[in-house]
């Protein structure tokens, strides 16, 4: 089902994200020439014409939060859990689609886990962190082949004092591309 | 009956200026007062100059840290005898000591030292005024049997320190009967952040003088373990973006890779006979977490454990023919023990939410552990037969326990002031004490086999 809703969107995305690039191309390049002569024909001494923005679609709309999702490339995880939140579900799907949209894309997944516990053990709870995400992406139609997995266990804290909220901030997995 | 000193801190200054940077004291936190006390008395210096390194301070820093004695301070001393001849027995004795050792230190040419001592029986020289007479082959012989020990050795001024340990392992042999470690040697990995290659695993003196780093990397170095001999290190290494077991020779420093598998290469532990390893790998389908065995001659490995949870952090029994390894099977993470023969695991921990990180005893009767209780991560024990099982520790995350090769000690990783520290504590839990703080996150201490 999930795949399925994806490769839809795809078709529908990729025409309209093709015309965008051209037509931002076209600005870019000679642009200034050929507005400045719509602009003439349109408007001259005795009237002003004026656009007004058209509707987004909603393809398009999801694309600018999915690339607005993409910045952010953590996703967080409870005490000794290696489930994936809700709240990241929409986080990776921005991610997942463009990786679907981009096969020859690959990305690390990197796993950790806070401090409490053996290295050993913690080596073991980030790897399965990082394969949660990884089947995550799976499941919404990005190939195995772009994905890897290492875990850093408890060895490369992001936040390094040792409070209950620098735990939280450690257990983590990062997508790396 | 145990009285705890808490917070009493006991402060050794090494006079060696030269090794300024590396560890200059030791902090006792706890458990002095049980300890029995012994008087090291200062060698007497004959020769020019000053003298390199001194010995006494080693051998009573060696003993208190052993945690079964307590050493006299010099002020505290009635008087400073360099042999048997000069001991005041009555005045030592007084004073609750029940052995000293005296000695001197000669110079000799050529950068050389003549270091003699003798371990005296202050309580057995009381009773027998220093000398008895026993029948030996039919004769009435002299004896002189409250001198425990004496000995010479001519040493240059590299080797103070060195025949300072050796002189605690014959001093802490002759009076508990025990095998003394102090002239072991601990790795730990160390993480200093404001250098380029901040990982870098090291080997000191098992006091943590000496440090010496073997391989310094810009990513993680985990887990190194000694192979029976105390020639190579295994451990691993992050160094190629994945984890990799490696083992390099500490002498020539040739490294070979292990494993390299996608997934988990972690956790070697070199079987007693030094021929196979034992290592953590999630390459297989499914990609659970298994221990395996790796043939060293041949390479040929065979999975152990089979479970969908997380099994790992496997010990050998010094037998060679168990294991234990650390397992989430049962729901938490518990210390399971696997015969090699039989192929079966069984539980062996059943105290507080989860125990971890187990290893066993160089007797093969006790276990040490990693326990978690109401989310304290302590070190902890358990006698196999009784089942008898103790909490040793109160610091905070505390990690990576590594039992001494004489099995008197553990020494192991903890938080002090939001840094990670190595710290000490002995088999019964009532001496503990903390290494020097350095000069980054210390961790993953294992401490070496006999080296001689």
């Amino acid at each position: 089902m999930q795949l399925n809703k994806t490769l839809k969107a795809l078709l529908v995305a990729l025409p309209v994200m093709t015309l965008a690039a051209c037509s931002s191309s076209s600005g870019d390049v000679e642009g200034g020439d050929s507005q400045q002569t719509n602009a003439a024909s349109n408007s001259n001494d005795k009237v002003d014409v004026n656009t007004i923005d058209r509707p987004k679609t909603a393809e398009e709309k999801l694309q600018e939060k999915y690339t607005q999702l993409r910045q952010e490339q953590i996703v967080y995880f409870d005490f000794d859990r290696s489930t994936v939140r809700s709240e990241y579900v929409e986080l990776l799907q921005a991610h997942a689609d463009f990786l679907v949209k981009n096969p020859s894309v690959k990305v690390l997944v990197e796993g950790h886990a806070d401090e409490r516990g053996t290295p050993e053990y913690n080596i073991a709870l980030g790897e399965s962190r990082g394969k949660s995400v990884a089947k995550y992406l799976e499941s919404l139609g990005v190939s195995d082949s772009q994905i890897s997995v290492v875990s850093y266990g408890e060895e490369k804290p992001m936040v390094k004092s040792r409070t209950e909220e620098a735990f939280a901030k450690n257990r983590r997995a990062v997508l790396v591309y | 009956m145990l009285k705890h000193f808490k917070n009493i801190f006991l402060v050794f200054a090494f006079g060696m200026t030269t090794l300024a940077h590396a560890a200059l004291e030791i902090v006792i936190t706890e458990g002095v007062d049980s300890a029995r006390p012994i008087g090291v008395v200062p060698f007497k210096y004959i020769g020019n100059g000053t003298v390199p390194s001194e010995i006494s301070t080693v051998i009573a820093a060696d003993l208190m840290r052993s945690g079964k004695f307590k050493a006299v301070s010099e002020e505290q001393m009635p008087q400073l005898p360099t042999t048997d001849e000069d001991v005041d027995y009555d005045a030592w004795v007084s004073l609750g000591v029940e052995a000293i050792v005296v000695g001197t230190i000669t110079q000799q040419p050529a950068n050389r030292y003549l270091v003699k001592y003798e371990l005296i029986d202050v309580l057995r020289a009381q009773i027998t005024g220093g000398e008895t007479r026993m029948m030996s082959n039919g004769k009435l012989m002299k004896s002189q049997d409250h001198i425990l020990e004496s000995r010479q050795s001519v040493i240059d001024s590299d080797s103070f320190r060195y025949y300072s340990h050796q002189i605690s392992d014959v001093v802490y042999e002759a009076l508990t009967g025990e095998r003394g470690a102090f002239r072991t040697k601990i790795a730990y990995v160390i993480v200093r952040e404001e250098q380029d290659k901040p990982y870098q695993l090291v080997v000191a003196d098992y006091d943590g003088f000496n440090e010496q780093v073997l391989l310094r990397s810009k990513e993680p170095l985990m887990s190194p373990a000694w192979s029976p001999d105390g020639n190579k290190l295994a451990y691993v290494t992050f160094e190629n973006r994945q984890s990799q077991v490696y083992i390099q020779d500490i002498y020539t420093g040739k490294r070979e890779k292990l494993t390299s598998y996608p997934g988990i290469n972690g956790a070697p532990q070199f079987s007693p006979d030094g021929s196979q390893m034992l290592v953590v790998l999630s390459k297989d389908k499914g990609g659970a977490t298994e221990v395996y065995v790796i043939d060293l001659e041949t390479r040929v490995e065979k999975r152990l454990t089979k479970h969908r949870s997380i099994d790992t952090e496997p010990s050998w029994h010094p037998n060679g023919r168990e294991i234990v390894y650390t397992s989430e099977r049962g729901g938490n993470a518990q210390i399971y023990k696997l015969n090699l023969d039989s192929g079966r695991s069984r539980r062996v921990t059943f105290d507080g939410d989860m125990n971890l990180a187990g290893s066993i005893t160089p007797d093969g009767k006790q276990l040490v552990m990693v326990n978690r209780t109401l989310g304290q991560y302590h070190i902890a024990k358990k006698e196999f037969d009784s089942g008898l099982f103790q909490v040793l520790t109160r610091t905070r995350l505390d990690e990576s326990p590594s039992i001494a090769p004489n099995g008197s000690m553990i020494i192991y990783s903890t938080l002090h002031n939001n840094k990670q520290v190595l710290a000490l504590v002995s088999m019964d839990g009532r001496f503990k004490a903390r290494l020097p703080v350095l000069d980054g996150q210390v961790k993953a201490p294992a401490w070496s086999p006999f080296l001689q």
